[in-house]
């Protein structure tokens, strides 16, 4: 067995059967990275179809280019790379003025100063898995600039390494992790924006429920001094 | 305004920016991981910023583990790719 075929080995697939065209093992590699294919191209095009169709495409063109599959790279970074090549070429049929995503980008756009300085991190768990906390986490990613969106979305979302991010998108591994802190730190933005606001409901209720407490514990003294009273 | 405050001017905050992303990860060298240490003992908007930056990637983390593909592409995905019956 080669190296290639070992590191395919490790990823949990034999490139004999794959290469050869057995359909259980081609199925097996289907299982393992349909959900994460489907994720990148949903928040990377936000439109259930256009989504559909680059999964289809990605799986039909790795099949057919299994038997030129030389190993260089993981499995799942090609699969991740025939994906995103697929999803940016709907961006740039449907938006021809979107920008490559290369380098040259890096200059233009620094790190956003923060502006939302609320700490937010004390709310309960479960604010943080509502359906409308799900809506707001999508909508937030949708802000974000292609060439920020797919590297978060391959790091954050699809937890590849850096340097696998790197190999998907031909970076360097330098100008991955300053698209990913640029990315986070604008999504950290519009979340606070978000659950800062939370956060002061919260607090508001809070304020109102002990109000209430006390106005109620107020009354019922006076109930109960009233009726000593009447007792007399 | 107390003493602190008085003393911490922000003008680290902007420097330190671009390192924020890389010490929530863990992967941040020690040199520059000890400076934003101490620089947040006196800057409580550094502290917080990064706080929310960890629990931004944390909430994202979370909901995409939960998110499975939906049975209907799975099928159509299997049937064109012609391995029905190996849908699980």
């Amino acid at each position: 067995m080669n190296d290639h075929e070992n590191k395919v080995e490790a990823e949990g697939f034999s490139l004999k059967l794959l290469q050869g065209g057995n359909p259980e093992e081609f199925s097996r590699l289907v299982n393992m990275y349909s959900s994460k294919i489907y994720r990148l191209a949903i928040k990377m095009l936000n439109q259930q179809q256009d989504a559909e169709d680059v999964l289809q495409e990605t799986f039909i063109k790795a099949y057919r280019g299994l038997k030129s599959f030389d190993g260089r790279s993981k499995l799942s970074t090609w699969l991740f790379r025939i994906a995103t090549n697929e999803a940016l070429m709907i961006l740039r049929r449907k938006h021809p003025d979107f920008l490559s995503i290369d380098e040259s980008l890096e200059t233009e756009e620094g790190e956003q100063e923060p502006v939302q300085i609320v700490d937010w991190c004390c709310l309960p768990e479960n604010e943080f898995l509502s359906e409308e906390t799900r809506k707001l986490l999508d909508a937030a990613v949708q802000t974000l600039p292609e060439s920020l969106r797919v590297v978060f979305l391959l790091r954050d979302i699809n937890d590849l390494s850096t340097h696998e991010t790197a190999e998907v998108l031909g970076l360097s591994d330098t100008a991955v992790k300053t698209r990913l802190s640029r990315a986070r730190l604008r999504l950290r933005e519009e979340l606070s924006v978000y659950f800062g606001e939370r956060v002061n409901v919260i607090r508001e209720a809070q304020r109102n429920e002990s109000i209430e407490i006390s106005s109620s514990r107020e009354e019922k003294l006076f109930l109960r001094s009233k009726g000593e009273d009447e007792n007399e | 305004m107390n003493e602190t405050k008085k003393k911490h001017e922000h003008k680290d905050c902007r420097k330190l920016l671009g390192s924020l992303s890389e010490y929530v990860d863990g992967e941040l060298n020690e040199e520059l991981c000890s400076v934003l240490k101490q620089h947040m003992e006196d800057c409580e908007d550094c502290k917080i910023v990064v706080d929310t930056l960890r629990k931004t990637v944390n909430i994202y983390h979370m909901t995409a583990e939960t998110e499975a593909l939906p049975g209907d592409i799975q099928q159509r995905l299997f049937k064109s790719l012609n391995i029905e019956e190996y849908l699980e």
